[in-house]
């Protein structure tokens, strides 16, 4: 059998509030598989971004198994975590969190310069020109749209060749236009260098495009819907 | 007035998060106002006590002293008609020493009659009573001493000691001295004796420096202006000195003022180097609550009513750090009363002082207001559209016109109660124009450094880049806190160097050249003994030896000195008697002639001074002018032929005024000579001379430096301790700016984790940041520091400059120590902070 990429076995997140214990994740069972597209949807509170978090080492789990290309993160401290999204894993997000002091290409080349790359700047150069941003390289971001603004991140997570890309509503912050240009550049990218992708998406349209999409509710994975068999979000 | 109650509504519900966003701006008010308003509650009540107690400090309601001389019989008479009493106190240095000769030492020695003290009580040990503690017992005459007395002569209570040629037994141990605000510092302990007993000394010698002191209480229903008139009118250039209550001890007076200056000056740095810190605050604020003021202006809130707003909001919290400033300051001097016990000759009265609290809070007011200006005109150009964009940009470009004329008002009010608050006008002047250039120093080398960093090359380093870039990114508040934190350590640089080279100039420098002794009083038929003494005793190096008179400068080119305007710096001229001396030929060390001609060795003919050429430019005296001096009740006019210039600083003898032999020459005079003389035979040296010439008093240079040490240190610790709270305005302001700055650290270091980034290196990017801060605040520092130290000692002081890298170096460890602990107590939270929470979408 072919190992998974994604492998979450039995996973719970409890985190403490002023109101008490809350249970966000509740045993959560999903594998995902190399190379595969996955498309999280859910109602809000429904543990879709703890979820991402928990894979991308952001959130300690209670309890359970936590494998992201083959090694068991669960069990990796702060900074061997670090290290592993480093070399692993390209994250973007709806707000973008891009550094604001730097500019388009200092951003695209931290994650590459952190891994001493010597060609960092060579290499965030081609990705900002691949999401269309080649004469943007100086510019900070808050002189930038955006729809600028995520295609840097993009550019970002997908510069150091990641084998998971996990993104959290991409387009949440964009308009329509923007926004499907953004999904597209992602699905090209992803395909393109055989990364696999988990996507949270309110967006049905987006979330088709998904290889699989997966409903969370209330902590829980719900239903796997696999292509061809759209699931109503 | 609609618009303020309005503005009010919605500045009290703002209010209702508390003081959060405003506890550095009012720490920094609080601490600015206290340090001025403290100086200014202690000085007050020194002077409240000064002035409470200046009949007892006095010894009367008047006080007529004359030098040498003693008041003549018709004199004597018109005081004693014309007052409810007169004392007759006489005061002169001396040499006490033991029986065995082995011991002596230096005292001031005061002569009492049966009626002192006028006013006010004699404390002595064991509460024994003065009239018996002085009478003479057998052969020798009782005296009252100051306990160091007995520690110095290693005697006891009831043991012998003799001045000149009498005899005293220890009788009584002084513990309070009431009239003891006629000399602001004296140069040996006391001792006091009958008038009848001084005279049996053989001291009382033509030209021997002697003070006689005519205490005299009035008469109930006198006033004493017209009594003063009285007097003039009675006798008109008498020559006494006189002082009444209204101006008991002028010396410490003018001590406390000079002190209280100076520390009140630091601390309004420090009220400055906080105004730094207020800006900070009310932008950090302001920026927090960009969105709320677009949202305002949306529902149609004028850019008026905005800055009515904030300004309650930001003038009730600064009226909260003005009030605790306050309230410190009337504490301060009950807190430091216990430090001051002892240190003065006089008691503070302590209370509540206004004047200087609401002067301290009218500082507190306007820096508050002038710091806050330039935010508060930027909050009122916020636009509304801001709410459409996706992020809301701090507070940038210009503040309306109109805000630059208030700035400029407010900037001048400040200057003006600075100057006319300052009993040294012209020394408020000048610190306002100093502290005005620094801070345009700091300001235009904060422009200078971003615009290198925004142009360096790019680092390739990304955290590293990272702790460079945050310098010059928009709205980035590490250059603010450079300019307080920079301020406060130029403050504390300077005052190291300025400790450094007094403490140098007392310590090393002057003992090199100064003489060993100061012998006073050689009488003329003693001078060729004496000399012969000196050559005879091994180690003795170079004597000087010169006549010395007393005379008071009385008329200036024809004009009363009463009448012309008095440079502050060289009043001391014209205070009452001056030593002065005669000579055929010029000073051989300490002076050098710069214009006009000195006498020839053989002249005798109108009578010529030579003067000191500092003053003559202050006083606009040339050569040629007339000088008219009374020497001894005898007025005495001199032609100026030559002026010289004249280092006090080589403690060698240097008089103002030196005249021509002839008149003076016949006058009753007594020499004065200086002895270099190697350290381990200075002791054996001055036995030699007390013992042989018993009139006559030896100054060991040593001790007097010693003591003036001891009142520099004092001093240091007042002024360390403001310039400490300078520093800590600076730190807060710092500390202050790092937690502004917090939001975006913590920003800053969850991207970088999920982009791979380890805590360690992170960790190192901040506190390189912190560092850099702290080097380049710490560099400007450095040199302005020592510019301003180098214009005090050279220029204000006229003394020798050494740059010490020692103390600059502590500052500078010290400010990149409170820079990398505060980067790295920021840096830790930043830190340990969950990342996963800042990454969920809104």
């Amino acid at each position: 059998m072919v190992e998974p990429m994604v492998h979450l076995k039995e996973v719970e997140l409890i985190l403490n509030s002023d109101a008490g214990e809350i249970n966000i994740l509740r045993g959560v069972d999903l594998s995902v598989a190399k190379g595969e597209s996955i498309g999280v949807v859910g109602p809000s509170g429904s543990g879709k971004t703890s979820m991402i978090m928990v894979i991308a080492g952001l959130e300690l789990i209670s309890s359970g198994r936590v494998l992201v290309a083959g090694r068991e993160i669960s069990a990796l401290n702060e900074d061997a975590l670090a290290e592993f999204r480093r070399d692993h894993l390209g994250i973007v997000f709806q707000s973008f969190h891009l550094i604001p002091t730097m500019t388009a290409h200092e951003n695209v080349a931290v994650p590459m310069e952190l891994a001493g790359r010597d060609d960092a700047f060579q290499r965030a150069g081609e990705a900002l020109a691949e999401v269309g941003l080649a004469t943007r390289l100086k510019h900070y971001p808050g002189q930038l749209s955006g729809g600028e603004q995520q295609r840097v991140a993009l550019a970002r997570a997908f510069a150091i060749e990641p084998r998971l890309l996990l993104a959290d509503e991409p387009t949440g912050n964009l308009d329509g236009d923007t926004g499907a240009r953004v999904v597209e550049l992602m699905f090209g990218m992803a395909e393109r260098s055989g990364t696999t992708l988990m996507l949270i998406t309110h967006d049905t349209a987006i979330a088709q495009r998904c290889d699989r999409v997966v409903r969370m509710v209330d902590g829980r994975v719900e239903e796997q819907t696999p292509l061809s068999q759209p699931s109503i979000v | 007035m609609g618009g303020w109650v309005i503005a009010w509504q919605f500045a009290r519900r703002e209010l209702r998060g508390g003081f959060k966003g405003f506890r550095i701006l009012i720490a920094c008010l609080a601490l600015g106002v206290a340090s001025v308003a403290g100086v200014g509650s202690v000085a007050t009540a020194l002077k409240t006590g000064l002035k409470a107690e200046g009949r007892v400090l006095l010894g009367g309601d008047v006080d007529l002293m004359f030098t040498h001389r003693q008041a003549s019989v018709e004199q004597l008479n018109w005081l004693r008609e014309n007052s409810n009493a007169v004392s007759l106190a006489t005061e002169l240095r001396t040499m006490a020493r033991r029986l065995d000769g082995i011991k002596q030492r230096l005292v001031e020695l005061k002569g009492v009659d049966h009626i002192y003290p006028l006013y006010g009580k004699l404390h002595l040990r064991d509460g024994a009573d003065l009239g018996v503690a002085l009478t003479k017992k057998q052969s020798r005459w009782g005296a009252v001493v100051d306990p160091r007395v007995l520690q110095y002569l290693d005697i006891e209570h009831g043991g012998i000691f003799k001045i000149g040629s009498a005899e005293f037994v220890v009788s009584a141990i002084l513990e309070r001295e009431p009239d003891r605000g006629t000399q602001a510092f004296r140069l040996g302990p006391r001792v006091i004796v009958s008038e009848l007993a001084i005279k049996a000394t053989g001291l009382i010698q033509p030209g021997s420096l002697i003070r006689y002191q005519y205490r005299v209480a009035l008469l109930p229903n006198e006033v004493l202006g017209e009594w003063r008139s009285k007097l003039d009118a009675r006798f008109p250039g008498a020559g006494w000195r006189v002082r009444d209550v209204e101006n008991a001890a002028p010396g410490i007076q003018r001590f406390v003022e000079r002190v209280a200056l100076f520390l009140s000056l630091i601390g309004l740095t420090a009220l400055l180097v906080g105004g730094v810190g207020v800006t900070n605050s009310v932008r950090s604020f302001m920026n927090a609550r960009v969105r709320s003021i677009a949202t305002l202006k949306c529902l149609g809130a004028s850019s008026k009513t905005i800055i009515r707003i904030y300004a309650l909001q930001i003038g009730l919290m600064a009226s909260i750090g003005n009030l605790v400033g306050v309230t410190v300051g009337v504490v301060t001097p009950l807190l430091i009363s216990p430090l001051l016990e002892g240190q003065l000759p006089v008691t503070a009265e302590f209370g509540f002082y206004p004047v200087p609290l609401i002067t301290a809070a009218a500082f507190g007011v306007l820096v508050a207001a002038i710091f806050t200006l330039w935010p508060l005109g930027l909050a009122g150009e916020v636009r509304a559209t801001s709410l459409f964009r996706s992020d809301v940009e701090p507070l940038s470009g210009r503040p309306p016109r109109r805000f630059y004329f208030a700035l400029a008002v407010l900037s001048l009010l400040i200057c003006v109660i600075a100057v006319l608050t300052a009993v040294r006008p012209e020394i408020a002047a000048w610190y306002i124009f100093g502290s005005a250039l620094v801070f345009g120093i700091f300001r235009l080398t904060g422009a200078a450094m971003i615009a290198g960093l925004r142009r360096m090359p790019r680092i390739r380093h990304p955290l590293i880049r990272l702790a460079f870039t945050n310098f010059h990114r928009p709205g980035a508040p590490m250059t603010a806190a450079l300019l307080s934190f920079g301020l406060g350590l130029t403050v504390l640089v300077a005052v190291a160097l300025l400790e450094h080279n007094l403490e140098r100039q007392i310590q090393q420098v002057l003992p090199e050249e100064a003489p060993g002794y100061y012998f006073i009083d050689i009488q003329p038929t003693q001078t060729k003994a004496f000399d012969k003494l000196l050559s005879n005793h091994p180690g003795v190096g170079e004597v000087q030896r010169v006549p010395m008179l007393r005379g008071r400068i009385t008329q200036m080119k024809g004009v009363p000195v009463e009448t012309i305007t008095v440079p502050p710096d060289y009043a001391w001229i014209l205070k009452g008697d001056r030593g002065l001396t005669w000579a055929r030929r010029p000073p051989s060390a300490g002076s050098r002639i710069t214009a006009g001609e000195w006498w020839p060795a053989d002249y005798s003919g109108e009578l010529l001074v030579s003067f000191d050429s500092r003053a003559a430019r202050a006083f606009e005296l040339k050569i040629g002018d007339m000088l008219t001096v009374n020497v001894l009740g005898k007025e005495v006019s001199a032609r100026i032929s030559n002026l010289r210039h004249i280092d006090w600083t080589s403690l060698g003898i240097n008089f103002v005024m030196v005249f021509s032999p002839g008149l003076l020459e016949r006058a009753p005079q007594t020499e004065i000579a200086t002895v270099q003389i190697e350290p381990d035979q200075e002791l054996a040296l001055e036995r030699a001379v007390v013992s042989q010439f018993e009139n006559i008093t030896a100054i060991r240079v040593k001790e007097v430096l010693e003591d003036v040490k001891k009142i520099l240190s004092s001093l240091a610790v007042a002024v360390r301790g403001i310039a400490a709270i300078a520093i800590l305005a600076g730190i807060l302001v710092l500390g202050g700016s790092l937690a502004a700055d917090h939001r975006r650290r913590v920003y800053d270091s969850v991207v970088l984790k999920v982009l791979g980034s380890t805590r360690r290196r992170i960790f190192m990017a901040f506190l390189a940041e912190a560092g850099i801060l702290g080097i380049i605040a710490s560099a400007i520092a450095a040199v302005l520091g020592s510019i301003i130290a180098w214009v005090i000692v050279v220029k204000v002081m006229n003394m020798g400059w050494d740059f010490a890298a020692l103390p600059v170096c502590w500052t500078l460890i010290l400010a990149l120590v409170i820079t990398l602990a505060l980067g790295f107590a920021g840096t830790w939270r930043a830190l340990t902070l969950k990342a996963a929470p800042l990454l969920r979408n809104d």
